[in-house]
């Protein structure tokens, strides 16, 4: 078992839950997030311009069976991307352990 | 016989007017009233959400204040029937009740104390994130009781005894008496307080963008609408000829502030190569502010003129105090206020129908109106500075920068506005 991390643009956001959707990966939690990273936003407020690297982000937190990995994973190279710099990043790691609080099942039942 | 009923109609008919006239200040004054509520969202809207609380305790208190301190003393200074020191200002004999006012036309004080407010208000702006509350409290308080009436007594009664209206001083509602005033105070404070803790980063001034531009619009949207009370009001009669003065104000008024923020929404498009929305919701205030004065004087076209001038100044002005002059002032008060309060009232003397330049009135309006002007400026930012600098001796004017940074909030009113901040405990 595996956890998906992605940061993606929020513009990408719904194309990509869209494609999730479709693999079956239909469980997944996101929020928004600002962080720092290669890209800067240029501003003007009351006549004065500055730019900024704090970027807003939306963060996915996937977790998927091992034989889901691979599609995920490509499902989000795909289409988050712009080829833009601040497309986004994608962390992989393992998972100990997942339980449905419903049923009580575990494993691979837990998650889908 | 005939002529007595005459007589007894004319009567009646001038009764009816002076009372529609007394009811539509009420009314006006009801509008003013609610411009306490644009000025605050303004405030907020601008500015940084740490210091919300604080900003909405600022705009409420020196409403309260002032209400209680102009009913109390500020009033009799104002309008009271005894001239002192050369008509620098007045006061009443005890018998009038003018002090602890007591007398009959209450309209006229609750109409009154609204505008008193309103220049007090306009500090608020310009030290905001970074003063203490219980400085503001005070210069609040003594601005309502003595520094806004003094000046006000100057012109506003209208009769011989004030100076500027015996020298043919031309400011319908305020632009000086009001917001000039405002204004020049917001300025020396702002110096005296001193720029927010980031402002000015090895001396090049840095943005501190505000936190909802919906709240400084839902802000301007009031003090727009308010203004309509706010200058219609100053006809200070309603019926007949005072309908159409009283409606051609409002739409002078109307047209102003929407030449304003057209001007400042091209010009800031055009500068910036974005349209500017804090700087175009200044650009209407900055229209209002400069023809507060004039809209009694001047025609449609020339409150369209004015509005354009005023929305384009407002922007360079922001910039220069901002960038030049180093004074941080967060929502940009002196500038609508001082700055385009200044420049209404000389306006009026290119744009005057009766008396100005444009209109073959010569330029004796116009130095009347320079010298008022200026004598509002230069009045109010004395007094503000001997205020202060007492003040500043005495209890302080800043907080200290642990609590600027954590916010003012959180130090000077021990809770914070917005509830996501508050401890998630029972939520």
């Amino acid at each position: 078992m595996k956890k998906v991390e992605a940061i993606i643009r929020k513009s990408k956001f719904d194309e990509v839950k869209k494609a999730l959707h479709q693999i079956e990966v239909n469980f997944f939690s996101y929020w928004d997030v600002t962080g720092v990273g290669n890209e800067k936003q240029g501003h003007v407020y009351r006549g004065i311009s500055y730019s900024t690297s704090d970027i807003q982000r939306r963060y996915l937190v996937i977790v998927v069976s091992d034989d889901f990995l691979e599609r995920t994973v490509n499902v989000l190279l795909d289409t988050a991307s712009t080829g833009n710099v601040g497309d986004g990043k994608i962390f992989v790691s393992d998972m100990i352990e997942a339980y449905r609080i419903r049923t009580k099942e575990s494993g691979h039942a837990g998650i889908n | 016989m005939i002529l007595q009923e005459q007589e007894a109609i004319d009567k009646a008919v001038e009764a009816i007017t002076g009372d529609m006239g007394a009811l539509w200040i009420t009314i006006a004054a009801v509008l003013v009233f609610f411009m306490q509520a644009g000025f605050t969202l303004v405030e907020v809207g601008f500015t940084r959400s740490k210091n919300s609380g604080n900003i909405i305790m600022k705009n409420f208190m020196d409403l309260a204040i002032g209400s209680v301190m102009f009913w109390a003393v500020g009033y009799g200074i104002m309008y009271g029937s005894g001239v002192v020191a050369g008509g620098f200002f007045r006061t009443s004999p005890a018998d009038q009740g003018y002090f602890l006012f007591s007398a009959s036309d209450w309209y006229n004080l609750f109409f009154q104390t609204v505008f008193c407010a309103t220049a007090a208000t306009i500090v608020s702006g310009a030290i905001a994130g970074r003063t203490k509350f219980s400085t503001y409290l005070i210069f609040s308080a003594v601005l309502t009781t003595i520094i806004y009436p003094i000046s006000g007594s100057w012109y506003w009664p209208f009769d011989d005894d004030a100076w500027l209206n015996t020298a043919g001083f031309i400011d319908f509602a305020g632009s000086s008496v009001v917001h000039a005033v405002g204004g020049a105070a917001a300025l020396v404070a702002a110096i005296l307080v001193g720029p927010r803790i980031g402002k000015y980063v090895d001396g090049k001034a840095q943005a501190i963008p505000g936190h909802n531009m919906m709240f400084g619009a839902l802000g301007v949207f009031i003090l727009w609408l308010g203004w309509f009370g706010f200058n219609g009001g100053s006809q200070l009669a309603w019926g007949g000829d005072d309908t159409v003065g009283a409606t051609s104000v409002i739409i002078n008024t109307n047209l102003a502030a929407a030449a304003g923020a057209i001007a400042a929404l091209f010009f800031t498009w055009f500068k910036y190569g974005k349209a500017d929305i804090s700087m175009t919701l200044n650009g209407a205030l900055a229209g209002l502010v400069g023809i507060t004065a004039g809209c009694g004087a001047v025609s449609a076209l020339g409150s369209l003129a004015i509005g354009l001038i005023c929305g384009v100044v407002v922007v360079l002005s922001i910039e220069f105090i901002d960038k030049k002059l180093k004074i941080d002032d967060p929502v940009g008060a002196i500038s609508v206020h001082g700055v385009c309060g200044f420049l209404g009232t000389v306006l009026i003397g290119f744009f005057a129908l009766d008396g100005g330049l444009f209109y073959g009135g010569g330029g004796k309006l116009l130095w009347v109106q320079t010298y008022g002007s200026l004598a509002y400026i230069v009045w109010a930012a004395l007094a503000t500075f001997v205020v202060l600098f007492i003040l500043k001796k005495t209890i302080g004017l800043r907080v200290s920068a642990e609590e600027e940074i954590d916010g003012l909030d959180l130090h000077e009113h021990g809770v914070e506005c917005y509830p996501e901040h508050i401890s998630s405990q029972n939520n």
